[in-house]
């Protein structure tokens, strides 16, 4: 197993030139940046900043051409994107109420010992709701598998053939941010692990995300609706026990210390890893490296450093 | 009487002139407080009045000289993040002159001058609605057309977002006294920013202005027709819209909420979004108006679609300043908009009718029916 670097933000200031010379491989890198659309391929500000040749894995254009050749696997496509929105939607539903019933019990002044309990069941009921609404974001997504078995496809095999040639030039593997719901699909449709298995892998905010077992969405005071934050999808799995929120700071409360414990335990074991700009995680044969500038978020309520 | 005035006068009564300068130098004007505001005026004058145009509370009330001084004030009562704008009334013998007052720097323009604003306590401008370096700015183009709806050559600028592909699709905003937004409400900043923060999806707009206002925004069926029959089709023609009226909204405030209105009432099933800001939606039920010949048509209208109300668009957004005459008409408009499975978002204010009230509302609103990836976006 090949490190891989989870980064934040790589605005205003970007670390992933540092980041990327300190994993001592030279030469060229792969680039993904699906999560971008229709930007995906500007790469030269990236070029610039890294000093080295940069190879557009082009995962969003790739996906674009199979769908145009397929319209059966698109429109099967398209089917699944529908079932696991309108799934979403009905998640939500039973999700605000379990929250706003934890986020009621933990509003609580001076909790007896009856409403520990309360609040402890209420956590579990979130708890409960996010493996229900995993589990079926699971059979959705091996359904659709067995339906489009990958190395019984000829276009996507010539698009994973095409990527791995290019890899086979490349030292590492990057993963930009974007669309975390667009470079997911992408990720997923060709398998993307795999190709990348013997690889480092460096991945920043949305990118970082993807690469987790599941992908967490975030925001605490958007301009409509409560900020529930809501389990989205699976990642790649390949950060195991991590929830990561690039731009914690800004998308979170971090000084409500309800929010902060709710959220923390609501997602425990995993470490809820705020990500910002400047910052970075190493992680190594599935262990955590090493962490600069992460935030931990505590069931305490409090944000701590996050260390190894 | 504020205290930061009762504080002036405990020192020395009256106070003298360098007294005076040093007050007014160690303050901001108006003194605002939890409670209220106090309006001061310095100056040599006869009379001095505040002209606010708060519905409901008196206008035209004098200030009142501290006796000995050339300092002028007055405290009103005011709610908790109110926004007001106001001028005084300096009189001099038999002249008088409407200022902005002389005191306080912020002003707010509109198509007949300048008003001073008075934020009241804890109203804050929106971050958004200020000028964002990192923000990547959208850019203009204009487009022309001759109209045989309205007679005559049409100018209409069209906002492109910043990042503006001809491959992706967009959905379309139409905005009434578009320039008057963009001179006045800060529009391009607005939008910029609200899709920069991925709040908004980034859309096209198209700015227009009208020859006649208060003919062709008065619920006229010429005006509806160029929007439907003329416009949208070269914008289609024109841009990467979104299809269908899901991707097509309308905005305007006062008469151009009418004409908005009245344009999706016009023509069903064109326009999925409207943006109603202070709409002047005058109705008589009983007896006649009092708001003037130009309300007739408008007055036409509203009475129409309360007695026989149909479903124009599927969401609405409206709003009012509960400091304008019409905050009224617009509570009415709400629950007949309900009631015939429309979507509504009714937001009230403590604002006037005036363009920052309308600028204040455009997160709100924008995001509400053109809502961005903000949960999906992780740069």
């Amino acid at each position: 197993m090949h490190p891989i670097l989870l980064l934040g933000p790589q605005k205003p200031v970007p670390n992933l030139r540092p980041m990327l010379d300190a994993l001592d491989v030279g030469g060229s890198v792969g680039v993904v940046s699906a999560g971008w659309q229709e930007r995906e391929g500007e790469l030269d500000e990236l070029g610039e900043h890294i000093r080295r040749p940069v190879v557009d894995l082009a995962l969003y254009a790739r996906a674009e051409e199979v769908f145009a050749r397929d319209r059966a696997l698109f429109d099967d496509h398209r089917e699944r994107q529908d079932r696991l929105k309108l799934l979403q939607r009905y998640h939500r539903i039973r999700l605000a109420h379990a929250r706003a019933a934890a986020r009621e019990l933990f509003a609580a002044d001076e909790p007896d010992r009856l409403m520990q309990t309360e609040r402890r069941l209420a956590i579990n009921a979130l708890r409960h709701l996010d493996r229900q609404h995993l589990r079926q974001i699971r059979c959705i997504h091996a359904d659709y598998r067995r339906r489009w078995p990958l190395e019984h496809h000829p276009e996507l095999r010539r698009h994973r053939s095409a990527m791995a040639e290019s890899l086979s030039r490349c030292a590492a593997v990057l993963i930009a941010g974007g669309h975390v719901a667009v470079l997911i699909s992408r990720l997923r449709l060709f398998d993307f692990q795999t190709l990348a298995a013997d690889r480092p892998v460096v991945a920043w905010s949305g990118g970082a995300m993807a690469l987790a077992e599941r992908i967490v969405l975030f925001h605490d005071h958007p301009p409509h609706g409560a900020g529930d934050a809501e389990v989205f999808d699976l990642g790649l799995g390949l950060v195991p026990r991590m929830v990561l929120l690039p731009h914690a700071q800004a998308r979170l409360s971090l000084d409500d210390p309800e929010r902060v414990s709710l959220f923390a335990r609501r997602f425990a074991p995993a470490v809820c890893a705020g990500l910002e700009n400047g910052s970075g995680l190493r992680w190594n044969r599935e262990q955590l490296e090493s962490a600069t500038g992460v935030s931990r978020l505590c069931a305490s309520g409090e944000v701590a450093e996050l260390r190894p | 009487m504020s205290q930061t005035l009762e504080s002036l006068l405990r020192r020395k009564k009256p106070p003298d002139s360098r007294a005076i300068d040093r007050f007014i130098a160690s303050n901001e004007f108006p003194l605002v407080d939890e409670t209220g505001v106090t309006f001061v005026y310095r100056g040599k004058a006869d009379e001095v009045r505040l002209q606010h145009w708060i519905y409901g509370l008196p206008s035209n009330q004098p200030l009142e000289r501290l006796e000995g001084t050339d300092l002028w004030h007055l405290r009103i009562e005011l709610p908790e993040s109110s926004r007001i704008e106001y001028k005084f009334d300096v009189v001099n013998g038999e002249h008088n002159h409407w200022i902005v007052d002389p005191l306080n720097p912020r002003i707010a323009s509109d198509p007949f001058g300048a008003n001073s604003v008075c934020p009241g306590y804890g109203y804050r401008q929106p971050q958004w609605t200020l000028p964002d370096p990192s923000a990547h700015s959208g850019r203009f183009e204009r487009l022309a057309l001759t109209s045989h709806a309205l007679g005559g050559r049409r100018e209409v600028a069209v906002y492109l977002p910043a990042r503006f592909r001809k491959t992706r699709r967009y959905p379309l905003l139409i905005i009434h006294d578009g320039p008057d937004f963009q001179r006045y409400g800060s529009l391009s900043t607005v939008l910029d920013n609200l899709v920069h923060r991925l709040e908004v999806s980034p859309m096209i707009v198209a700015l227009i202005e009208a020859k006649e206002r208060n003919r062709e925004y008065a619920a006229d069926a010429h005006h509806a027709r160029f929007l439907t029959e003329e416009l949208m089709p070269l914008l289609e023609e024109t841009y990467p819209l979104v299809d269908g009226p899901e991707g097509r909204g309308l905005l305007g405030a006062s008469f151009g909420a009418v004409a908005s209105l009245h344009a999706a009432w016009k023509y069903p099933r064109k326009f999925g979004s409207l943006i109603l800001l202070s709409g002047s939606f005058a109705f008589s039920d009983i007896g006649r108006h009092r708001r003037g010949a130009s309300f007739d048509p408008v007055v036409r209208f509203v009475n129409e679609f309360r007695r026989r109300p149909t479903r124009p668009a599927e969401r609405v957004y409206v709003s009012c300043g509960i400091y304008e005459s019409l905050i009224y008409e617009n509570r009415s408009l709400v629950p007949l908009l309900q009631r015939h499975g429309m979507e509504v978002r009714f937001s009230e204010v403590r604002d006037g009718h005036n363009w920052e009230n309308w600028r204040d509302r455009m997160q709100d609103g924008l995001s509400w029916l053109f809502p961005g990836p903000l949960w999906m976006v992780y740069e």
